[in-house]
């Protein structure tokens, strides 16, 4: 057998999967958004009608569209620099020469992000319950009023916020501790033998030599959050007065609920089209900050 | 600053942080112990008066949780065996074999990245409906059986393998199988373990899709069980704590028994290459 056969041979069952299962979805993705797609199709297919942008159109002129990708976009736009914040924060600790035990405490802070989404947001739930959850207990005895977490649209996503924060900031945090350890340890040296403090050492050295990193990080972080749903379905079920449904929350419902598959395709479409600008858009500013950077 | 202060804080920070991402871990183990309403209480207790297994029975004799971990265990073993076996024969193939427009299909791979998992579900619904395979298992593991991650990651370890030992092995006149099962794979045991270990963490966690496709109780993965008792048993924090410990337990512990592994393929798997 020549390797040319036996290449496709090796490729052969993932391609398969992948474009099946996949690919093939994708593209009958972007047609059935363009059709009424719902119960009565499903019953008897000779019910599909073709309406072109109908879905689309619907849906920008929806209210609940809207509010949907607003929470999203609150959701992300609080969500993730929290999130990268506490990450940097946290790998800064541990790859301090003066931090003690740095395995246990790598693992410790670690240890959130293997866990299940719905299992901790079930702890959570109780965590923050507005009349024996441990949170309000602990602000009782600093003079805080009982706050009613889940049950307030104004809390209700600060609470999924901070969820998302304590559940995901440990894996990022790993890659900024890979890439602080990747920083020479002379040009701290240097640093330090000029007088540099450590704040600017840290703006001067740290925070560009980690530059890439970043940006892949945030790039990364973005997309994820984008995908809010698990949280909001176990923790709210996208109340109250659905101040926490987010556009994948309603795509389910649109889709499976009330099964209108069309215009839930088109739901989802919608979300890649945010997310592959956002992203485009911080590429392209992260490329003209390079270039405006003195050398 | 003066050193030693400097180290107090930096430690003192991290006794904090370890202490907020471990304590609703702890917290959750020790009130799965808890008589029923005993949570419920102020100010709320940290350990159970009276230890008790009362919300295990429960769950495992009368909430079905036994057929829900078993499922859990049987759609995550199948998806880790099946997509570890197709992941590493493409990546190999992608790093090692020589095929015409090797570069533009990887690359087109990649570019699919960008597509969030969510688009597809509905038409795969779809498929799945027509094929009559909804409310299966085939139908949880059949689309995860290949990811782009996971070529991805083997084909970043396969280059690093000399070329010259797969020439000698085919100059002694051995075929690509041969040289993949018995030269290959072996040198792949470290990417394996990684690989195995993130598809079996990923496919346990899953949420939406096992939640569209899994209409039947008896179908349910932990994840969709804990989630349907979680809203008809809103007041029953023991009972749902005993829940999310048997949710969370299995992989936690397996997280710690290979977490070096784990670790690696995570730090791999984020450098673009």
């Amino acid at each position: 057998m020549n390797p040319q056969r036996a290449a496709w041979l090796f490729l052969a069952p993932a391609l398969l999967v992948l474009g099946v299962f996949f690919l093939l979805p994708v593209i009958a993705a972007l047609a059935l958004s363009l059709t009424d797609y719902d119960l009565y199709a499903l019953a008897n297919i000779h019910n599909l009608r073709f309406v072109a942008l109908q879905n689309y159109w619907t849906l920008l002129h929806q209210p609940l569209f809207w509010s949907a990708l607003a929470h999203t976009t609150y959701f992300v736009a609080i969500g993730v620099p929290l999130s990268m914040g506490t990450s940097l924060g946290a790998a800064l600790l541990l790859n301090s020469p003066l931090a003690r035990c740095k395995p246990f405490f790598r693992t410790a802070l670690f240890a959130p992000v293997v866990t299940t989404v719905v299992a901790v947001a079930v702890i959570w739930r109780y965590l923050f319950n507005t009349k024996y959850g441990m949170v309000n207990f602990v602000l009782g005895h600093l003079g805080i009023h009982p706050v009613d977490w889940l049950g307030d649209p104004h809390w209700a996503m600060p609470t999924i916020i901070l969820f998302a924060v304590w559940k995901n900031f440990g894996y990022n945090m790993i890659i900024f501790l890979a890439g602080l350890q990747a920083i020479p340890a002379d040009l701290y040296e240097a640093a330090h033998i000029d007088g540099a403090s450590a704040w600017r050492q840290f703006r001067h050295i740290t925070l560009p030599m980690l530059g890439p990193t970043l940006l892949m990080v945030s790039i990364l972080t973005v997309s994820g959050y984008f995908q809010l749903f698990a949280e909001p379905y176990v923790m709210t079920e996208g109340g109250p007065l659905q101040s926490t449904t987010s556009v994948l929350y309603l795509m389910y419902d649109e889709g499976f609920k009330w099964w209108n598959l069309g215009s839930a395709s088109a739901v989802a479409f919608l979300l890649f089209l945010i997310m592959f600008a956002v992203t485009a858009l911080m590429l392209k500013f992260a490329r003209r900050g390079n270039d405006g950077e003195p050398a | 600053m003066n050193p030693r202060l400097a180290k107090a804080l930096i430690n003192g920070l991290l006794i904090g942080g370890a202490v907020v991402a471990l304590f609703p871990l702890l917290w959750m183990l020790s009130v799965s112990f808890m008589q029923p309403g005993e949570a419920s209480a102020l100010p709320p207790p940290l350990l159970p008066v009276h230890a008790t297994l009362g919300n295990y029975r429960e769950l495992f004799v009368h909430a079905g949780m036994g057929r829900y971990l078993l499922n859990s265990l049987a759609v995550s073993s199948a998806i880790t065996v099946l997509s570890l076996a197709f992941n590493l024969m493409a990546g190999y193939a992608f790093a090692k074999l020589r095929f015409a427009g090797r570069e533009r299909l990887f690359q087109a791979l990649i570019g699919a990245l960008v597509i969030p998992a969510q688009v597809a579900m509905l038409p795969l619904f779809l498929l799945l409906k027509y094929l009559g395979l909804v409310n299966s298992y085939a139908c949880v593991i059949v689309p995860a059986m290949a990811t782009v991650f996971g070529i991805f990651l083997v084909r970043q370890y396969a280059r690093g393998i000399p070329d010259e030992l797969m020439e000698a092995a085919r100059i002694d006149g051995a075929g690509e199988w041969r040289i993949f099962a018995q030269i290959v794979l072996p040198l792949l045991k470290p990417i394996m373990v990684t690989l195995a270990i993130f598809s079996f963490l990923a496919a346990w966690n899953d949420f939406m899709w096992p939640l569209i496709v899994l209409t039947g109780q008896e179908h349910y993965t932990l994840p969709i069980g804990l989630a349907s008792l979680a809203r008809e048993h809103a007041q029953d924090s023991e009972l749902m704590m005993a829940g999310s410990v048997v949710t969370v337990l299995p992989v936690l512990l397996l997280f710690l028994a290979l977490q070096r592994h784990y670790l690696e393929g995570l730090l791999l798997g984020s450098v673009k290459g």
